[in-house]
């Protein structure tokens, strides 16, 4: 889900572009960059960009009687990390607020942010963490679970700044409980699905790429 | 195939499934949020409206198939030809 155009008064949908702008910017330039350095890494690049181009198109269906769709991030944020993962879903998101009239103009910045930002960030810790202990399978898994459910916290979190139920921190987060109910639920088995075909891609990427093995430190 | 990738699509067909028994309106959960702006700010009026929206349902869906179908075309070709370059070496 993302935030619909106009449903964040201006303030916010402001203030979230400046928070995602400069991650954004920092995020295309570390991909010029990249690519600049190896032109072979394009390959990569369009392949987790394309992962978040087919999994933000679809709308599965949960146990919650409605639907929603995945993030696509988690393969991004595996291979390289938050910033690139910004600068990706930004391309994405433009092109469903200008197409599909989902997600909005206005609420872009906010949208780049969760999406692209906060929920890519945390799930790349965890993928950090997770890689420690468990295989590169399983600690996909983990961060694409993460990126995709931290993405809908986001969201509530957004929605509930902007319409707290009542005064102070305290009506902030009574409206967060009620707009992470409509999401958090939904977006559990969700996460699932995506995670596993996370995890199945980037096994199957490291078993045929020589450079992703290097990447990602897996022995040959 | 590998098995990760057959568990998640079996998890999908399963959550597809799930829709015949579990009953639901199965609209998106975006639209219910916008319900829920309702209840909490209900005098709320979007001040912005899309600058473009699909003509109709059939539209959207083409374009939505568009993305999907696009980055599956993208995902297929590289990670089709990585396969085949590792079969080349090691032949």
């Amino acid at each position: 889900m993302h935030i619909m155009e106009g449903f964040l008064p201006p303030f916010w949908a402001a203030a979230w572009y400046l928070v995602a702008a400069p991650v954004v910017a920092f995020g295309a330039y570390r991909t010029a960059k990249m690519v600049r350095e190896d032109s072979s890494r394009i390959a990569l690049v369009a392949i987790a960009g394309a992962f978040v181009f087919v999994f933000s198109a679809l709308k599965i269906p949960s146990v919650t009687g409605s639907t929603s769709h995945p993030t696509g991030t988690g393969v991004a944020v595996v291979l390289f990390g938050p910033a690139v993962t910004a600068f990706l879903s930004t391309i994405v998101l433009l092109y469903q607020s200008l197409l599909l009239a989902h997600g909005g103009i206005s609420t872009l910045g906010a949208n780049v942010a969760a999406m692209g930002i906060v929920g890519p960030f945390v799930g790349w810790l965890t993928y950090r963490f997770t890689r420690r202990y468990a295989g590169l399978e399983g600690s996909t898994f983990a961060a694409t679970v993460v990126t995709n459910w931290v993405t809908y916290l986001v969201t509530s979190a957004q929605l509930a700044m902007a319409f707290p139920a009542g005064g102070g921190l305290e009506g902030v987060g009574s409206a967060m409980a009620g707009f992470a109910a409509v999401f958090a639920v939904t977006q559990v088995p969700i996460g699932l699905v995506e995670g596993a075909i996370a995890a199945g891609l980037i096994g199957y990427l490291v078993e045929v790429k020589a450079d992703v093995r290097t990447r990602l430190g897996v022995p040959a | 195939m590998n098995r990760a990738i057959l568990v998640g699509v079996a998890l999908l067909v399963a959550l597809v499934a799930i829709t015949g028994v579990v009953p639901g309106a199965w609209g998106g959960a975006d639209g219910e949020a916008e319900e829920t702006i309702g209840e909490v700010a209900p005098e709320y009026e979007p001040w912005f409206s899309p600058i473009w929206t699909p003509p109709s349902g059939e539209i959207e869906s083409l374009l939505f198939s568009l993305q999907a179908g696009l980055g599956g075309a993208v995902i297929g070709y590289y990670v089709g030809a990585f396969g085949r370059n590792r079969n080349a070496s090691n032949a």
